[in-house]
């Protein structure tokens, strides 16, 4: 297969988005603050909808229904990292840190 | 449509279709330096640049699923607001991080690089092996009709993202207000 025709098969982006996925899910288990993983979970969330607008463009009947889902999972992403950064941020002030080491007490 | 049978040949690299292939050679190496920054980095203010730059790459693979509605929303939206935010709260709330004094956890070595190359694999072996089916196009997915559709068919899902919307950014404020007098 040429390189420079590859944008031209489904599997280059479904191969693309696990690698950004792959790319998260590292930095979700080896980030030891709150923000590093938001960030990386952040990562995976963008390879994930690389996966759905690739299936829309190449197999769905009807590509509109791909790309309405993908705006869903953004407006979901940004909802997300509004409330996560907020509990980040409470954290902080509660805390002094947002390590993970440091937050050892679950109780309220 | 253009499956991938309309180049079986391959295209010189000064014709526009190999510039064309080039460009998307050059946005998935930029793609994927900037997760690996967001993803390794030490210090969170450099992993939120390549989260940047990694979401604008995103943008230019939506281009090339035929989506530019998508790719505008992507930068708009990803770049525009969600990196912005993430900034913000790593000015509010993370110091730069002192060198690490406890033991490194058990997933935090070759362990989590070992986890995330398994998934990865598994995942591509997945996408490579299975024979895709493909249906005929029903409609062009252009940005008339996705209006359209968000309007007709997905009205409920559109009034229940806003109602979402709306609540996260109420309970961002009283969360992140709480505890200020």
């Amino acid at each position: 297969m040429d390189l420079l025709v590859i944008h031209q098969y489904l599997t280059t982006y479904l191969v693309f988005g696990a690698m950004l996925f792959g790319f998260g899910i590292y930095g979700l288990v080896t980030r030891r603050t709150l923000i590093g993983m938001l960030i990386a979970s952040e990562l995976m969330l963008a390879g994930v909808s690389i996966n759905f607008m690739a299936f829309n463009r190449f197999l769905a009947p009807d590509p509109s229904v791909g790309q309405i889902f993908t705006l869903f999972i953004m407006a979901i992403a940004a909802a997300e990292a509004a409330i996560g950064l907020s509990i980040v941020v409470a954290v902080y002030r509660h805390y002094k840190s947002v390590d993970t080491e440091d937050l050892i007490t679950l109780e309220g | 449509m253009n499956g991938p049978q309309t180049f079986a040949h391959s295209p010189g690299i000064l014709t526009p279709d190999g510039l064309v292939g080039l460009i998307f050679l050059i946005m998935v190496a930029v793609t994927l330096t900037g997760a690996y920054i967001a993803a390794t980095s030490e210090r969170l203010v450099r992993a939120v640049a390549g989260l940047v730059v990694c979401f604008t790459g995103v943008g230019g693979m939506y281009y090339f699923l035929n989506s530019p509605f998508m790719a505008m929303m992507q930068i708009l939206i990803y770049v525009g607001a969600v990196c912005i935010t993430i900034s913000f709260a790593i000015m509010l709330a993370a110091p730069e991080q002192k060198k690490k004094t406890a033991p490194p956890n058990l997933l935090s070595g070759p362990l989590g690089f070992m986890v995330a190359t398994l998934v990865f694999a598994g995942m591509a072996a997945l996408a490579l092996r299975t024979e895709w089916q493909q249906f005929a196009k029903t409609s062009m997915g252009t940005v008339r009709e996705i209006g359209i559709q968000l309007l007709t068919s997905y009205s409920m899902v559109f009034e229940l993202i806003s109602i979402i919307l709306l609540i996260a950014i109420i309970g961002a404020i009283v969360i992140a207000r709480g505890g200020r007098s």
